[in-house]
């Protein structure tokens, strides 16, 4: 490409390594910022520059990105040299916990098993009800309330937080602390000691959780790993809690900023947002929700593996022991997969994205997700059908800082 | 068509159960693929071809058309 120049006029960074993560061009909230977008035009891996000075290579086309995914000779674990870590927190913490993630096969595997089962397709489906049921209870409550109301305090965050504490065991009445820690160990900027910190209250919160669910089990992802694999021996109890908090993080924020941000996205398209709610198609509510998690790819910093041998992608060589970023969010408007990416449609077969995913660490909750987010854009819009912005787009604060993409606040009425 | 689903390579995403329920399912106790048929009928082989793209651990092989 000849004509380098970001949006800015600021010429751009040619022959040097450009700094990732890169920031979204003003004005252009939704779409995945334009220097990652050219990198992408560009086609082949690319080194870039992390915020330690190493320079991992970034994958930003969508074949590339879901061939390596699935890649045995790349390792998800943070703790081999050249893995390229998203912020100095998460090298740290590798210390204190560590969860099937950040680990390979056999290990991961064997660890993974141990919590599928609450998320087949099937158990999932059965939860449906109580979903719909959360949801409604919260859409009274805030049609009872004032207005203006913020939806990520009321609704979006609420929602899959009760989801998840209903199906792991945790009391949801404890959610002012695990949110306040979740929302730590996401945030891009925190310093090391405040997430190592934020990390071990989660884990020892939920090693006493387990330790109850020893003597007293009850009908619960916790009390299952704790019958099954802590009094067998299998799992220690501090391995058990770390399992629980990944789920119990990763529970809450990706579908709380997936529904926030997604309500935003139709806000804006109004359109798509009527044809959504006065259809009542279950199967135009489905194609909507894989489309948003398409467009909207809320994991933003990429995923981060290393090689373990020489792989060839694209006409280049990533070397043995070299970090590989995946950029999803580049990946999923890839005109060579997906026509028009840029466009939302909620028409389109918008599955085979990489908003979960791909390879063996392809995202365990993904069918909860999708149920929640099903009951949530099915019910909300037709429940609250004139549910608007309550200020300007420019005034909405979006978490540009945090490792997933969403809103802090989003302040709606009616 | 014949098909074949590899349950050590699997890992529970019940891709294959959202994109062909009649061919694929997942074992309760801990979300591994299982097969309802290994010679779905013309109808389903369309549907068995996109959960063999969707599966994330390739987990799934055709064989014949």
């Amino acid at each position: 490409m000849s004509a380098h120049t970001t949006e800015t006029g600021r010429p751009a960074e040619t022959g040097e390594t450009p700094a990732f993560p890169m920031p979204r061009a003003a004005g252009c909230p939704f779409d995945p910022p334009s220097r990652l977008r050219e990198m992408r035009a560009e086609g082949p891996p690319a080194k870039v520059r992390l915020w330690d000075g190493s320079t991992p290579w970034l994958v930003t086309r969508y074949a590339d990105q879901r061939a390596l995914l699935a890649d045995p000779r790349i390792s998800a674990d943070t703790g081999l040299p050249g893995y390229p870590h998203p912020t100095p927190g998460s090298a740290e913490r590798r210390r204190y916990a560590r969860t099937f993630i950040s680990m390979d096969d056999p290990g991961h595997s064997r660890l993974r098993r141990m919590v599928t089962a609450p998320f087949t397709v099937r158990r999932v489906e059965a939860l449906r009800p109580v979903v719909q049921g959360i949801v409604n209870g919260l859409i009274d409550d805030m049609l009872a309330g004032p207005r203006p109301v913020d939806l990520v305090r009321e609704f979006a965050l609420p929602v899959p937080s009760m989801v998840i504490c209903e199906m792991l065991g945790v009391p949801y009445a404890d959610h002012d602390f695990f949110q306040a820690d979740s929302r730590i160990l996401v945030n891009r900027d925190e310093p090391v000691q405040a997430q190592a910190r934020a990390q071990e209250n989660l884990v020892g919160y939920l090693e006493r959780l387990v330790s109850a669910k020893l003597v007293r089990p009850g009908d619960d992802v916790l009390s299952r790993v704790a019958a099954e694999q802590v009094a067998t021996g299998a799992l220690s109890r501090r391995d058990a809690a770390a399992m629980g908090m990944l789920l119990l993080v990763a529970g809450h924020e990706t579908t709380a900023n997936m529904i926030a941000l997604g309500t935003l996205a139709l806000l804006l398209h109004p359109g798509q947002l009527a044809e959504l709610r006065d259809s009542g198609d279950p199967a135009l509510v489905a194609s909507t929700v894989e489309e948003l998690l398409r467009y909207l790819t809320i994991v933003h910093s990429g995923r981060r593996r290393v090689a373990l041998a020489d792989i060839e992608v694209g006409g280049r060589t990533i070397h043995a022991g070299d970090g590989v970023v995946l950029a999803t969010d580049a990946a999923n408007r890839d005109e060579e997969r997906f026509a028009d990416p840029d466009r939302l449609d909620d028409h389109r077969d918008a599955r085979g994205h990489l908003a979960f995913g791909f390879g063996v660490h392809q995202c365990l909750g993904q069918n909860l997700a999708r149920m929640e987010l099903q009951v949530v854009y099915g019910t909300l819009y037709r429940r609250i059908p004139g549910l608007r912005l309550a200020v300007d787009l420019d005034r909405v604060p979006f978490k540009h800082d945090a490792q997933i993409f969403g809103v802090y606040e989003l302040p709606v009425t009616w | 068509m014949r098909v074949f689903a590899d349950q050590d390579r699997c890992v529970g995403s019940g891709q294959c159960v959202l994109t062909a329920p009649a061919v694929f399912d997942q074992r309760d106790e801990d979300g591994i693929v299982t097969l309802l048929t290994d010679d779905p009928p013309p109808g389903e082989h369309e549907a068995v071809r996109r959960a063999a793209v969707l599966c994330p651990a390739m987990a799934i092989r055709l064989a014949g058309s």
